[in-house]
């Protein structure tokens, strides 16, 4: 086991290098030399010339990516070219904004979909089932914006019930969820992004339990006279592999996800920096986001692998 | 086009068509630890006469199928030297792989997944004679005319995918496909292991008749010791990756030298009572490629198995004419030190 | 022996059932008319794709016309069925020509993918080992984000615009592209009738144009048709952030984002070009999965 967990980060370290390239890139992406595309428009001379060098803007690419991957190692993403602020500084403010939303939808869409999935598979053909069917293939074809913006029109232009936008009065930097005041600036956003996934990983879930059910040794189970819920509690367990790679894929789904739902409910999170960025050309900004985000989801599916392998030994061997 | 009149034959009747000699082909064995070698075929040499049929025999897993694709250069061979017709193969002075496979040709075992599944059949036999330089009309006729020959009724069966096709139809196709390009070999490799005993006699009865119309040279692979029998005029046995007997058909029937082959004809529910060999049919699992038995092979399974076995490796007799009958055993080899040895 | 030799005289199996030989795309079209449902949805499709090419026949008013006056009015306003903008343009108008950027975006990107990836992908699936490692580990890095991030990056970077989306989402849909010909493409390659081929004497490139194209685009195409509705919802994402389409362009993602600036005036209004994204991504996911079960004939 030890053996495999260590193969299988050794594993993602490639993975993480690639990332990395795909993010030094960005910058040569944008139109423009990458100088002038990191720093902002009023730059002086001097600064010019810092930055040159520090980011071996004259040496060949492999070495500006050495130098780049220098920097970002020990924490230095470079500067927002809107606020002046460190991009590290401004990333790790949102992503723990993102990070209270996730935490949230999350456990709400796994356990919604998980719960309407395990349903569907034990009751197939019943109303659960086409239930099930439908919302997946809704869930798959809906913007999550629009959704996000139609739940706006509904709960706060509406009914007034719920505050549409932002995080309250006091900002982020006092938000409490302890205060309904502010908590209540959660609910939608919460709501729109697990909403997403649920009917995917419902569908998943069903095909898993269904397949379970269908294999010999369920039969068997039967036979024994087992209890029924100790039945459910066996196919469950055995349907748990799959779930869970879906869940981690997912995962990343609600991660991109956010990006347009912290932009429709002003969220101050990561996504909704990130379009501020775009919308501003902060290319540092855009560059430094996606780097965390990327990241995040490498090490989320390295978990999620892990885990999986901890549950089903069978793809530790291949 | 008769056996007289056939242009390509180079070195005359009496020059083996296929030479075989010390084949090797090693394999790295997946899961096992990274040194570890799959000796699927090793050290393998015979001769193969022009328009005769050499029937190659043993269990499943011996490396039938990868001698017939060595043959074909469907995969590379380690080491050894293949001529054909007094040509060597892939040498540079010799034939190239290219006119190989316009001389021999291939059915495979499993007649399904030899088709493609997404071709009316009579596209998979055209495909040959295409590849060949032929045009597309002209190509599609002589694939029809093939399937004349082969029992098929083209406007029928032509069209028709592989899925649409019973097993014994697939297979008339897979020869017909091999037939297309009107080779002077065909390796047949389980032709007709898949199919029904009477399907399986139609099919045999069919390349016997195709033979003498095409004047065609055989190598017929089979674990089925009657169907090898009936068809063949020499048969090799193999047993983990190596010739153990080679001889003419009824000799190797009637007087099996080694003591593998008696096993196998043992193990065979024979007709004839007469012909039972008084010996146990093989025991025990054939051990694995992976790291063979030192010296002779069969040593573990072998009644008559003597410390000489585990340490040195038999020799295929001195083979000298057509009909020789030799076998890898050391109680042929009054020198060898065995006690059963002859003197 | 002579005598039972004598076989191709009279045809063997001539009296087994013969089925009706309709061939593998034959099969597949019959499953597809008998489909009610894929069929209902593949109308709509076409009516969307109808709507877009004859926008200017059927669009009531100029979707570029502003007006001062005119801004943000109710349904049926003076002829206005559906209202107007905030900039006083007719919402219905912009509406129908909205579809034409929605459908490009739909099916540009897939296309480039498809194309590129399939044959990254066949190539890595049929080329040797080392080959294979270096195409299909490349892909792994871009599969290591997220779509809608890795979109966002893309064409942030290069800058908004209908080109740079494009591309942006190609890029987003060819490593999964490649990994499904890849599969295929490795499946197929395995089977005799590939070695068998080879035995014909065939070199690589007919061979895989004769028997590996013919199997693998059947998985493509099923996967490239659930790929349309992805293309549209992200490409109207990368809209509604900034990226992609241009203003003043008619475009649904557009369009959302900047009438969700009113929503407390016309909040219908606000959320119709979502439901006309929601409306073509949704069809064009069910006739998707229309296709893939028609397709999916057990050879
Ligand atoms: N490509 C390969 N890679 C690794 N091992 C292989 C490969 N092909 C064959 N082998 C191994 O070589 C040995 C001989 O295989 P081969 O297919 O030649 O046997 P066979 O005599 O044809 O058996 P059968 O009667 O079952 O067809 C087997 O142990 C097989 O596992
Ligand atoms: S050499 Fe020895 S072990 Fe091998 S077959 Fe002969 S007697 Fe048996
Ligand atoms: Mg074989």
């Amino acid at each position: 086991m030890l053996a495999y967990i260590m193969r299988r980060m050794l594993l993602a370290i490639p993975i993480a290098f690639g990332v990395s390239v795909v993010c030094f890139s960005l910058v040569y992406l944008a139109p423009g030399d990458p100088l002038s595309v990191i720093l902002p428009a009023d730059a002086t001379q001097e600064m010019v010339a810092q930055i040159r060098h520090a980011y071996g803007f004259d040496r060949p690419l492999p070495v500006q990516y050495l130098f780049w991957l220098g920097h970002v190692l020990t924490g230095d993403f470079g500067m927002s070219i809107a606020t002046r602020r460190p991009v590290i500084l401004e990333v790790t403010g949102a992503l723990s904004n993102t990070f209270m939303l996730t935490s949230f939808a999350v456990p709400l869409a796994f356990g919604l979909g998980y719960a309407m999935g395990a349903l569907a598979g034990c009751f197939p053909g019943r109303a659960v089932d086409r239930l099930v069917t439908g919302a997946a293939v809704v869930g798959v074809s809906l913007p999550n914006y629009w959704l996000g913006i139609v739940l706006v029109i509904i709960f706060a232009v509406e009914f007034m019930a719920l505050p549409a936008t932002g995080m309250g009065p006091k900002g982020s930097a006092q938000f409490s969820l302890l205060r309904w005041s502010d908590a209540q600036y959660m609910i939608l956003p919460v709501v729109t992004l697990a909403l997403i996934p649920v009917g995917i990983i419902a569908r998943t879930t069903r095909a898993a339990v269904a397949e379970v059910l269908n294999l010999d040794f369920v039969t068997t189970l039967r036979a024994k006279g087992l209890s029924e819920i100790a039945v459910i509690r066996h196919v469950l367990k055995n349907s748990a592999p799959q779930v869970l790679a879906v869940m981690g894929l997912q995962f990343g789904y609600l991660m991109g996800g956010s990006i347009l739902i912290e932009t429709v409910f002003t969220w101050p999170g990561s996504g909704f920096m990130l379009s501020k960025a775009i919308i501003n050309r902060d290319i540092p900004v855009l560059q430094g986001t996606i780097l965390f985000l990327s990241m995040i989801f490498v090490a989320t599916n390295l978990v999620v692998d892990l885990l999986q392998s901890m549950i089903d030994p069978r793809i530790r061997r291949s | 086009m008769s056996a007289t009149a056939d242009q390509r034959d180079i070195g005359g009747p009496a020059q083996p068509l296929l030479i075989a000699r010390n084949l090797a082909k090693h394999f790295a064995a997946r899961g096992a630890s990274k040194s570890a070698r799959v000796r699927a075929v090793d050290d393998v040499s015979f001769t193969l006469f022009k328009g005769e049929t050499l029937g190659i025999v043993g269990e499943s897993g011996c490396g039938k199928s990868t001698l017939a694709r060595l043959l074909l250069h469907l995969i590379q061979r380690d080491s050894g030297e293949l001529i054909f017709d007094g040509e060597p193969v892939g040498a540079p002075r010799g034939i190239t792989v290219a006119a190989l496979r316009r001389n021999v040709q291939m059915v495979f075992q499993d007649s399904y997944s030899s088709l493609n599944p997404r071709m009316p059949v009579q596209d998979s036999v055209a495909f040959g004679p295409f590849v060949h330089g032929r045009r597309k009309s002209e190509a599609r006729r002589a694939a029809r005319d093939m399937l004349v020959k082969v029992g098929l009724n083209p406007d029928l069966f032509g069209p028709r995918y592989p899925h649409e096709l019973s097993g014994g139809q697939k297979q008339r196709v897979n020869i017909a496909r091999a037939l297309a390009i009107e080779p002077r070999m065909v390796i047949l490799d389980e032709a007709v292991s898949a199919l029904d005993k009477s399907v399986e006699a139609q099919v045999l009865n069919l390349l016997r008749a195709l033979k003498q119309q095409f004047n065609l040279t055989y190598l017929f692979i089979s674990h089925d010791l009657n169907v090898v029998r009936y068809i063949s005029d020499r048969v090799l046995v193999m047993y983990l990756g190596r010739v153990v007997e080679l001889g003419p058909s009824e000799a190797i029937f009637i007087q099996p030298l080694h003591p593998y082959t008696r096993a196998l004809l043992g193990s065979q529910p024979s007709m004839d009572p007469a012909h039972r060999i008084e010996q146990p049919p093989v025991t025990g699992d054939p051990p694995s490629p992976i790291d063979p038995p030192s010296g002779c092979r069969f040593h573990p399974r072998c009644p008559f198995a003597e410390p000489v076995c585990a340490q040195r490796s038999p020799e295929l007799g001195a083979w000298r004419e057509r009909d020789s009958h030799v076998a890898a055993c050391h109680m042929l080899d009054p020198a060898s030190g065995h006690s059963k040895a002859m003197q | 022996m002579s005598q039972t030799a004598a076989l191709p005289a009279t045809f063997a199996d001539e009296t087994s059932p013969a089925e009706r030989v309709r061939g593998y795309w034959g099969t597949v079209g019959y499953r597809l008319r008998h489909d009610p449902v894929t069929l209902f949805f593949g109308a709509i499709v076409l009516l969307i794709v109808l709507m877009a090419i004859f926008a200017p026949l059927l669009a009531p008013f100029d979707p570029y016309k502003e007006s001062v006056v005119l801004r943000l009015k109710p349904w049926g306003y003076r002829g206005h069925t559906l209202g107007t903008d905030e900039l006083g343009r007719d919402l219905l108008s912009r509406l129908i020509y909205g579809a034409r950027s929605s459908l490009l975006m739909g099916l540009v990107p897939v296309a480039i993918a498809t194309f590129l990836g399939g044959t990254l992908g066949v190539i890595g699936g049929y080329a040797g080992r080392r080959v294979n490692a270096v195409i299909m580990r490349t892909m792994d890095v871009f599969y290591a984000f997220p779509s809608v991030l890795l979109a966002v990056a893309i064409s942030g970077a290069m800058g908004g615009g209908m080109v740079n989306g494009m591309t942006a989402l190609a890029l987003v849909f060819i490593p999964a592209m490649c990994r499904v010909a890849e599969t295929a493409t490795a499946q197929v390659r395995s089977l005799d009738f590939i070695e068998a081929a080879r035995a014909t004497g065939a070199g690589t490139l007919t061979i895989v144009r004769y028997h590996v194209l013919g199997n693998v685009l059947g998985p493509v195409f099923i996967y490239a048709s659930s790929l349309v509705s992805v293309s549209i919802l992200l490409a109207s994402g990368l809209s509604f952030l900034g990226l992609g389409v241009k203003p003043p362009t008619p475009d649904w993602g557009l369009m959302l984002s900047t009438l969700r600036q009113s929503i407390y005036v016309v909040p219908l209004s606000c959320a119709l070009p979502g439901a006309a994204i929601f409306v073509t991504s949704i069809c064009f996911n069910l006739v998707s999965d229309g296709i893939r079960s028609a397709m999916d004939v057990r050879l």
